[in-house]
């Protein structure tokens, strides 16, 4: 099995893809689906990306939940900036240092961080793990930092083990 | 759309309203690239229109197209999800690009490094 299907999330996630592109069920696509999600397994495997085993569904359920909460509320919040031009609105550049050293958790982070209008990550340095961010209203520094440590890392902590 | 008058009332006026909406936030994402003063805060504005810009729009499409085919269309879902993955390449690239030439230009309002200088050693 380990052989066959040496990254079984992957090809089951190319697999969906293929018949979502196709929109279809038909034998034949499914058939050429299984090979492509096969093969996308196996370059996978030849790439050596190492294994991160996801654990704890729920977490992720709740980890998704709370990103697509959060991206609404950044969403109005960069909005707002735009169409309201506070004059005492005050962007700027925090670091916060994490805990998270699993590469595919840390691109996880980063797809969050980016797909959140109000932050942007600019540079992480792995040795010590700062990660260095802008963000376009910086209230309060702390409060940005919780914000990572406990909606984000916390739960990647907990999936990627 | 030609077609747009065969659709029942209760299912045109919400894709209306998330077409609107997502062609709403991504015009204000464009407008940000005007107003906003930095490089920096410039990289948010356009993330607006990658997220809930595209996904009010991906929604009302998945909606208008399954009904009109009598069956759930959800090929949408690869478009958001193809965007949401990619995105961070560019931004990430254009932001560390911007953070490279601001060091070597001695910018003193960029940070020079990630860790602090004030940091204890690890």
């Amino acid at each position: 099995m380990r052989v066959l299907l040496p990254h079984p999330l992957l090809s089951a996630g190319l697999l969906v893809m293929w018949l979502l592109m196709n929109q279809t069920l038909q034998p034949g696509p499914a058939l050429v689906g299984a090979l492509v999600a096969l093969l996308g397994g196996w370059a996978l495997a030849l790439l050596r990306p190492g294994r991160s085993r996801l654990r704890r569904p729920g977490t992720i359920l709740r980890l998704a939940g709370q990103v697509a909460v959060d991206v609404v509320r950044s969403n109005i919040g960069v909005a707002k900036v735009i169409l309201l031009r506070r004059p005492d609105r005050r962007s700027g550049f925090i670091r916060v240092r994490l805990t998270l050293r699993d590469p595919q958790a840390l691109a996880v982070l980063a797809v969050i961080l980016t797909a959140t209008p109000g932050t942007a990550w600019l540079e992480f340095d792995a040795g010590e793990g700062w990660l260095l961010l802008h963000v376009l209203d910086l209230i309060d520094e702390a409060d940005w930092t919780r914000i990572i440590r406990d909606h984000y890392e916390r739960p990647l902590l907990e999936i990627f083990r | 759309m030609s077609h747009a008058a065969e659709l029942p009332i209760w299912l045109a006026v919400p894709a209306a309203l998330l077409l609107l909406l997502g062609a709403g936030l991504a015009l204000t994402g464009a407008l940000g690239l005007l107003r906003l003063r930095t490089f920096y805060e410039r990289l948010h504005a356009p993330t607006i229109g990658t997220s809930y810009g595209m996904g009010c729009v991906l929604l009302a499409s998945v909606l208008v197209f399954s009904a009109r085919q009598g069956r759930p269309v959800l090929h949408e879902v690869l478009i958001g999800l193809f965007v949401v993955v990619t995105t961070p390449v560019t931004l990430m690239l254009l932001g560390r690009a911007a953070l490279h030439r601001d060091r070597l230009e001695g910018d003193p309002e960029v940070p020079g490094a990630a860790r602090p200088d004030d940091a204890p050693p690890a």
